[in-house]
């Protein structure tokens, strides 16, 4: 509901009246949808910084200190070891000094060292998010197309016992602790029914494909070698279905609010009253606009996958992003955290871009205003 | 549980808005669903308030026979250091709930303050704390909050607040909407040409036109406040260990695999209250959603 009045909202704002029209500013006026999608960007990436600059401020909260953590018992108490370590990590300068070291590196690249496992933090990161993406992007795969199905169903078969019966299924998917649901299905799937493969991505007994994209399911398909494919999506099935279970009850419930309101629309009796049939009236009058605001929620919903990679990760050892958020979280390594915050909340943003423009080719309105 | 006398006095607070909620809510709160939703609720309620009286032994003795198989004497077995897992699953109910609801009743008030102050002043107010509001939802929220906790050091206090850092903002956003679909109407722009200053405009005028939807998603949000924090817990950010608290009840039954039972019964404490909280919350907003409100005028004309 808060996404799509927000939405609506950024619909109906005032757009930027542009007085002096230079040569771009002239371009885009002409061109709708173009300005639409420039303006989205521009938002993003002020987001964007104010991300790093959340991000930074958080971290430099920080009550524990760092170099506790970090450091041994003895070295702690040494005074030299102390300075020197806080002269390696720019700990010794000003915070607004330490800000701009932490942007200059990050515009090349370069988001630190991992106090942790002492390798650069953009390398852990390339090796743990596409098995995170991977995990994610199946979920909310199948969230999608189950999902807008039931909601479908839902919606065509209102106040009957399909309506009622996805209604009750609906919400005990967004009400089942992710974390206790991995736990159940990975003791009855694994350990009683020996169903599916344990934890991890791949059978270590096979190893990992060449990398390619990072996505194991992806990279084993390209090189052919369909048995590391086989025992990746075996891995992969149990997780994702879990991590997709309270998406799925989020998108049944939006997808049947969202065809019940245009179900209602005088095109829609229209389109009825001259004699469409069926077919035509719900993929090409109801589904089309109904998508728009599915696919807004199936971008938060997004969000909230990458939450539950958190929990889900834990259980599974799915070595990702999660997982490293969490370990580098309770270490308090500082570089990490911050690599991971950018990572994830970029992603986010950039999925939420996407939802924009989809948003604008969907509808048409949504440039012209 | 040194939370608990605040958490029953907004208890009692909530517990005697009811009665206007309930009659101005006749139809929806009449549905199997909502009843089902609230009679839960109730009985959790109860059961965190009787705890000591319903709970067979005491929640943190180590004294019974260790991992013994739920059956007669202890319904829910045992954990691996010989407490009665129903007795934890009672208390736990202490813990998890009064600060479930203190932590959607300051979410509450902060992010409907904020959002008041964004929608009734606009401009630079409403810029500052919505563009705030935007960077919370920029990140995914627990990420945020695990982060946040993990600054502040794993305590059930530092989570609480950590989960509040992420939960304001969406009462944020509703009261914002909300406001700024109130403050132009004739009543609110007349009390303020009778002389009324901009708080009591606020109290008088806003705030009883704006009371019913908050109160919805709040209900809501018991659950989502509840499922992150448990979450946090079982991620050993939160509750410490002899606590009998439900997420972190789990992550101890992730210790012992193979003895199902002990993971199991917290886990559906946690399912049960959510649920009954979403029941409710869910039946409540469609009672107030003016879309889905239309979409069924216009299909019974």
């Amino acid at each position: 509901m808060t996404s799509t009045q927000n939405r609506v909202r950024r619909r109906n704002g005032p757009l930027p009246t542009f007085h002096v029209r230079g040569p771009i500013l002239g371009f885009l006026a002409r061109r709708p949808l173009l300005r639409f999608l420039a303006r989205r960007i521009l938002v993003a990436i002020l987001l964007a910084w104010g991300i790093t600059l959340v991000t930074f401020v958080l971290t430099n909260l920080v009550p524990g200190d760092p170099v506790a953590a970090n450091l041994g018992q003895r070295a702690v108490g040494d005074p030299v070891a102390v300075a020197q370590w806080r002269a390696e990590h720019g700990l010794d300068k000003s915070l607004p000094q330490q800000y701009l070291l932490f942007l200059e590196g990050l515009l090349h690249g370069d988001l630190g060292t991992s106090q942790q496992s002492h390798r650069p933090v953009s390398e852990d990161l390339a090796e743990f998010v596409p098995a995170t993406l991977e995990l994610a992007g199946a979920a909310i795969l199948v969230s999608l197309v189950l999902g807008v199905a039931f909601g479908l169903i839902a919606a065509l078969r209102r106040d009957r016992l399909a309506d009622h019966v996805l209604r009750m299924l609906s919400l005990i998917g967004v009400s089942v602790p992710t974390f206790w649901l991995a736990l159940l299905a990975f003791y009855v799937f694994f350990y009683r029914l020996q169903l599916t493969p344990g934890s991890g991505r791949v059978d270590p007994a096979i190893g990992a494909p060449p990398p390619v994209t990072g996505l194991h399911t992806v990279d084993a398909a390209l090189a052919g070698r369909w048995d590391i494919f086989t025992s990746a999506l075996g891995h992969l099935i149990v997780p994702a279905l879990v991590l997709s279970l309270y998406t799925i009850g989020l998108l049944t419930r939006f997808t049947r609010s969202a065809v019940l309101e245009v179900l209602g629309q005088d095109y829609v009796r229209a389109g009825r009253a001259k004699g469409l049939s069926g077919r035509v009236i719900l993929f090409r009058y109801v589904l089309r606009s109904a998508l728009v605001p599915i696919i807004t929620v199936a971008g938060l919903a997004f969000g909230s996958l990458l939450s539950g990679t958190v929990l889900v990760e834990a259980i599974f050892a799915w070595q990702g992003v999660g997982q490293y958020a969490y370990k580098s979280a309770t270490a308090l390594d500082l570089p990490a955290i911050m690599g991971v915050g950018l990572v994830v909340s970029g992603v986010y943003l950039a999925i939420n871009l996407l939802v924009d423009v989809l948003y604008g080719v969907i509808d048409p309105r949504v440039r012209l205003r | 549980m040194s939370q608990l006398p605040l958490a029953v006095k907004r208890l009692s607070v909530t517990v005697k808005r009811l009665p206007a909620a309930l009659r101005r809510l006749p139809e929806a709160w009449r549905r199997p669903q909502a009843v089902a939703g609230a009679v839960v609720a109730l009985a959790w309620l109860l059961v965190a308030a009787a705890a000591p009286l319903l709970a067979p032994y005491d929640p943190l003795a180590q004294e019974l026979p260790r991992l013994a198989e739920p059956g007669p004497g202890h319904w829910f077995g045992t954990d691996q250091l010989g407490r009665d897992i129903l007795s934890r699953v009672l208390y736990g109910a202490r813990v998890s709930i009064p600060l479930t609801l203190l932590l959607v009743a300051l979410s509450v008030l902060i992010g409907g303050f904020l959002g008041g102050v964004a929608g009734y002043f606009g401009r630079w107010a409403d810029e500052v704390i919505m563009r705030f509001a935007d960077l919370v939802f920029a990140f995914p929220t627990i990420i945020l909050a695990m982060v946040v906790a993990a600054a502040l050091g794993a305590s059930l206090t530092n989570a609480v607040l950590a989960v509040l850092v992420v939960a304001w903002a969406s009462y944020a956003r509703v009261g914002r909407g909300l406001v700024l679909a109130v403050r132009e109407r004739e009543f609110v722009l007349s009390g303020r040409l009778l002389g009324f200053s901009v708080w009591r405009s606020l109290r008088v005028d806003v705030l009883p036109n704006v009371v019913g939807p908050v109160l919805v998603l709040a209900t809501l949000d018991m659950g989502t406040a509840l499922l992150l924090l448990s979450g946090l817990s079982f991620l050993g950010l939160g509750a410490k260990p002899p606590s009998a608290e439900w997420g972190a009840m789990v992550a101890s039954g992730m210790e012992v695999f193979d003895s199902w039972w002990v993971a199991t019964f917290p886990g559906l404490a946690i399912l049960t209250v959510v649920l009954a909280f979403n029941f409710l919350g869910d039946t409540l907003r469609d009672a107030l959603d003016p879309r889905t409100a239309r979409a069924v005028k216009e299909r019974a004309l």
